[in-house]
């Protein structure tokens, strides 16, 4: 996953209680003094990598999940810690610069239920571990049940909805950029980013109305790194597809005033990984829908003439909103066309 | 012939406007006094409620530490067990040589921060970086001097006086505590199926009332107190009413008379009647409204200043119109009407159409009377020493002094009765026997505005004595504990230890005042080390303690405590008493303590370094000869560079701590004058309805040869007579009063019990102000009688009535 959580972290400092309006991005970029610096040429190590990077100013653990019921039902479960640092350093208590947030979701054709969790760091209450590997917040957790991270339970509850699941990898890490290190602007700018998108899920989800058995397929990203994009760009809509074909398909757009920029990154069924040259990858909406009082759009049509594909991608639920501090679509999305599949679906920016 | 007949009953108060007035009067005073109390206790409910919603913060269930602090793995349990909490350090820090108390929150998570934002449009991120950002209400602002090397500070409306929040990052600085939490804040939305907290954390200790709740509760004797003066000026005005409307029916039998005989039924004239009740309580409501709202308006900054001055609780607000206390008042006022005008009401409708005066019959009728209100009156007390008995806590407190007042009330015309035969008795020649006689007759009109007296009086002795004893206590106590000639605060610890080299070079003996803030069984705990002098020993307010206690305290670590923690926690001498984990102190003394609320305890200053390292070292007493205050602290001022208000002499800490005293209670003294006043009203208005009553008694005296003015005079004295027994009567039931008030409500109310001081001197001049009373209200019919035309005492023979 690149962009997009780029902004929500960026902009996770936003709209909180500090919310300032004349902070861009390049605010928070003049502020990066004491941070380090993604540098190319450093081999990522595991299981250490698998744990949080104090150093650097924003990391996260993504995971996004298509899932089905017996009958056929399609849900989508999405569970994301954020860290972002006010300067580096991670020593117990108060003085911890560390600062958490967490956002789980769970959708249904219908429904859309979300939460919200923010907490400080060096307390316990939210943090990571890379051996053995758990992520958490408060009653949210993301846990190995053996070394690495190929064996994930995951679990959040709200007042809500909750689920708890069993996540088996089937497929090795991927590495993206060069063995990790990706470049994300002309400028130079870049993030440490890998990937597990190949989990097999098994589990209980309940979206108050009781728990159902459900199973399916999830993505987990790991990104960090100190530095923001361009100032210039105001939002993006971020595709990650898995195809009933076995490959896999990440793609976004970044939406700029100085014109979109695409990239991604195509994953074959047979596990070989590739970077997609810029403006290769097309997105254009087909239809919007009327969501939190702006009109976005929940039907798009994706083409990527190198793997001659040509699909629509519609939302299970146009209305899956996360109405969190800072407010973006993200929801679970159904493929067809010249492949078929499902995938998740983000949009920033749209006001 | 309805609306003739309505104007007929009207045109009675054309003729007698001093009656109207009288009548009027007495009920707006009832409802006066009772809506100001209304209004003020509303008034400062809504305050309370108003900042418990502006810091809601601040108010809801907390989760504390049974003593010392919460630990950041105890924290993180509770969140990683689903509960949502959040963290808050408080404590104590000096900018320059000024304490503030500081609360450290979460600024990502306590519901507080939306407020800190809201006002100031949005800071930015600093507050969570050093150098931090301190909030602040503009007035507290505008006290604080910040020094070079303190954090900004941002002034912020919603932040209550006297207090600065910050992040936790800058208050754990300030503090140094960074792993520290004083207590959890429960956030308002929990989800279900949580684990409950006394598995998850049962050391701590969840209070369900917050900042806010805690002033409900503290202020709650306070308004209690309110409402009883409220409910007693009430019930006295109730009397003048209902003198009043007996006069003005017993005036106007002859023209029922009449009415009744042009063919009004008896019960269209007891609607008229009760339509020209309904109609004069409205009009006296809403003058006793607007009166109420001008007392209120006048009292409400004493009121304010009681409460900051005794529970902290602020009332930052003028005196609004609430719907509450204007219909309870005007809800008061009709019922009081219609209460003291049903007897009357239910005389006329059953007033034979023609009544020959059956005086004498009467006075047995009421003779009975009295002997049922005595037994009611005896069962009353009876009850009420059961209660007391029985009950504890300050409402059982009050329901004592309710059954003591109205069981007293109840006894007093039976008393009166019993003191005029007893007279009688001893009394020869006919007057004299005339005189108590007629004084008996006389009774059951005056007994009511007697019962008012007896209450008016009674209470102004019982508070009178209750606040003077307190005042000797408290200024006995102030002598105890500020023992020293000076008090100097210093700016940091390092300029405590050259203070104290200072001192120690020019001989001046220094007493440091040191302290630490923990917390027993959950709830706040100062400790105070001091250093063994005679100072301590020959001064300290000892209530209870071992014979050897200073010793022990000095030499074997024992404690001393004050009565409130004692009282709260069931301690005595003897007792071992957990100041902090592992630190555990035998109680060898109990001392008064006037004014604080929380526990304290004292220890010798090693005892308490060895437990707790690093207390601050700012602030000491300095024993100085009293010609020497002047040059000291001038000397101290000038080598430490200290502003003035940092040395302090004794005197003006006595003088404030005074001020402060006499500010909390002059609303009592207000109320108490005010309900004399209502009373001596009371017995005016049954003079003036007597007076109409007696002049068929009067006409065969006059008539044997007795002058008016000789008539004038014996009802002045008549007056002044049952006046005197009143107030004799009124001095034990007052003593009683603050008894009950010293020795129930104050333990209950404060945690301190207070002795009782008696002060006949303002026994005697009480007695005579009764006297006064009497005299003034007998004024005016004793005037008429001596100017009365001869015509009208003969014409009592001609005319029935």
């Amino acid at each position: 996953m690149n962009a997009r959580s780029w902004l929500i972290a960026a902009c996770f400092l936003l709209p909180m209680p500090f919310a300032a309006e004349a902070q861009g991005y390049a605010g928070l970029g003049s502020r990066a003094e004491g941070f380090a610096i993604p540098r190319p040429n450093t081999p990522l190590k595991f299981p250490e990598d698998h744990g949080p990077h104090s150093d650097f100013r924003i990391e996260w653990w993504y995971l996004t999940a298509n899932l089905q019921s017996a009958d056929g039902t399609k849900y989508g479960v999405q569970w994301t810690l954020f860290r972002s640092a006010l300067a580096p350093g991670n020593e117990d208590g108060w003085q911890n610069p560390q600062i958490w947030m967490g956002h789980v979701a769970a959708t249904s054709r219908d429904r859309h239920l979300f939460a919200e969790r923010i907490a400080r760091g060096g307390t316990g209450q939210a943090g990571v571990t890379a051996q053995p590997f758990a992520a958490w917040i408060d009653d949210w957790q993301m846990q190995a049940q053996s070394d690495g991270i190929a064996d994930l339970k995951l679990a959040a509850q709200t007042s809500d909805f909750h689920y708890n699941l069993n996540l088996k990898a089937e497929g090795p890490l991927v590495l993206h950029g060069a063995d990790g290190y990706s470049v994300k602007s002309d400028l130079g700018q870049a993030s440490y980013y890998y990937s597990q998108p190949d989990y097999q899920v098994q589990g209980t989800l309940s979206l108050g109305d009781g728990p159902v058995k459900v199973s399916g397929s999830a993505w987990l990203d790991r990104e960090w790194s100190s530095q923001p994009l361009a100032a210039d760009q105001s939002g993006w809509d971020w595709f990650s597809l898995s195809l009933d074909s076995g490959d896999r398909l990440m793609g976004f757009v970044l939406r700029g005033e100085n014109g979109n920029f695409s990239s991604g990154t195509w994953i074959g069924a047979d596990g070989t990984v590739s970077a997609l040259a810029p403006g290769a990858f097309r997105a254009e909406p087909l239809e919007t829908t009327l969501v939190a009082g702006r009109e976005i759009p929940t039907r798009w049509s994706l083409v990527l003439e190198e793997r001659d594909l040509s699909v629509e991608v519609q939302a299970l639920n146009p209305q899956s909103w996360m109405g969190t501090q800072f407010s973006y679509w993200e929801g679970p999305v159904e493929v067809s066309g010249s492949h078929s599949g499902q995938g998740y679906l983000e949009m920033t920016g749209y006001e | 012939m309805i609306r003739a007949a309505f104007l007929a009953l009207l045109s009675h108060w054309l003729r007698h406007p001093l009656q109207l007035v009288t009548l009027a009067v007495g009920l707006a005073l009832a409802t006066g006094l009772w809506s100001a109390v209304q209004a003020i206790n509303s008034e400062a409910r809504a305050s309370y409620k108003q900042a418990e919603e502006q810091l809601a913060g601040l108010a809801g269930a907390r989760l504390g530490p049974m003593e010392g602090s919460i630990s950041l793995e105890q924290f993180a349990r509770l969140r990683r067990a689903g509960w949502q909490v959040t963290p808050v350090l408080t404590g104590n820090v000096n900018f320059g040589d000024q304490a503030f108390d500081i609360m450290g929150i979460d600024l990502l998570g306590h519901p507080l921060s939306a407020a800190l934002i809201t006002e100031q449009g949005a800071p930015d991120l600093t507050a969570l970086t050093p150098p931090g950002l301190l909030f602040a209400h503009p007035d507290t602002a505008a006290r604080l001097t910040l020094l070079p090397d303190s954090p900004p500070l941002r002034a912020v409306e919603d932040v209550p006086r006297d207090l600065l929040i910050a992040d936790l990052s800058l208050a754990g600085r300030l503090l140094n505590q960074s792993h520290q939490i004083s207590y959890m804040q429960l956030l308002p939305t929990q989800r279900s199926g949580l684990q409950p907290l006394a598995e998850l954390v049962p050391e701590l200790r969840l209070d369900a009332s917050g900042d806010a709740a805690d002033t409900a509760r503290l202020t709650e004797s306070f308004h209690l107190n309110l409402t009883a003066f409220g409910l007693l000026s009430f019930a006295v005005g109730l009397f003048i009413v209902q003198g009043g409307i007996a006069l003005s029916l017993e005036q106007r039998r002859a023209m029922l008379r009449t009415l009744r005989g042009l063919g009004l039924s008896l019960r269209l004239i007891v609607l008229l009647i009760a339509a020209e009740l309904m109609a004069i309580g409205i009009l006296s409501a809403l003058l006793g409204l607007a009166g109420g709202y001008l007392v209120a308006a006048a009292l409400l900054p004493d009121v304010s200043a009681t409460l900051s001055g005794l529970y902290g609780a602020q009332i930052e607000r003028g005196l609004e119109l609430r719907p509450s206390w204007v219909l309870s008042g005007l809800g008061m006022a009709l019922a009081g009407v219609f209460v003291a005008g049903a007897q009357t009401l239910y005389e006329v409708s059953r007033m034979p159409l023609l009544a020959a005066p059956a005086s004498q019959a009467r006075g047995q009728h009421v003779r009975r009377s009295y002997r049922l209100l005595a037994i009611a009156g005896v069962a009353l007390l009876m009850l009420g020493a059961v209660i007391l008995l029985v009950s504890e806590g300050l409402l059982g407190g009050f329901a004592f002094l309710s059954a003591l007042m109205l069981g007293a009330a109840l006894l007093l015309p039976q008393l009166i009765t019993l003191l005029l035969s007893l007279a009688q008795r001893f009394t020869r020649g006919p007057f004299a026997g005339w005189l108590l006689a007629d004084t008996r007759a006389q009774l059951p009109g005056m007994s009511l505005a007697l019962m008012a007296l007896l209450l008016a009086l009674a209470a102004n002795i019982g508070v009178t004595t209750m606040v003077s004893s307190f005042r000797l206590t408290f200024t006995a106590w102030l002598d105890q504990r500020l023992a020293a000639e000076l008090y100097v605060t210093v700016r940091n610890d390092h300029q405590g230890a050259a203070l104290q080299d200072w001192l120690a070079a020019r001989d001046i003996p220094a007493l440091p005042v040191r302290r630490a803030d923990l917390r027993y069984e959950g709830l706040p705990l100062r400790v105070y080390g001091v250093v063994d002098h005679a100072t301590y020993r020959d001064h300290w307010p000892l209530l209870d303690a071992k014979s050897d206690a200073w010793d022990r305290m000095f030499r074997h670590g024992a404690a001393m405590i004050n009565e409130q923690m004692a009282r709260r926690h069931g301690l005595k001498p003897g007792d071992d008493v957990a100041l902090q984990s592992g630190w555990r102190a035998e109680v060898v003394g109990i001392y008064s303590d006037f004014g604080n609320p929380d526990a304290q305890a004292i220890v010798a200053l090693p005892t308490l370094l060895a437990q707790i390292p690093g207390v601050p070292n700012r602030q000491f007493g300095l024993r100085v000869p009293e010609e020497e205050i002047l040059p000291v602290s001038k000397a101290i001022r000038d080598a430490f560079d200290l502003p003035a208000d940092a040395i302090t002499d004794q005197r003006t800490i006595k003088m404030r701590s005074l001020a402060i005293f006499e500010r909390t209670f002059v609303i009592t003294a207000a109320l108490n004058l005010l309900t004399l006043g209502v009373a001596g009203f009371a017995m005016l208005s049954s003079l003036l309805t007597l007076w109409a009553q007696r002049l068929p008694q009067l006409a065969p005296v006059w008539a044997m040869g007795l002058t008016r003015r000789q008539l004038a005079a014996t009802e002045l004295l008549r007056s002044l007579l049952l006046a005197a027994m009143t107030a004799l009567l009124a001095l034990p039931l007052g003593l009683a009063l603050a008894w009950a008030l010293l020795a129930v409500i104050n333990v209950a109310a404060f945690g301190w019990k207070l002795p009782m001081y008696l002060f006949p001197a303002d026994w005697l001049q009480l007695f005579l102000l009764a006297l006064l009373a009497a005299a003034l209200s007998a004024a005016l019919p004793t005037w008429r009688l001596s100017r009365l035309d001869p015509a009208d005492l003969l014409k009592v023979f001609a005319n029935e009535r």
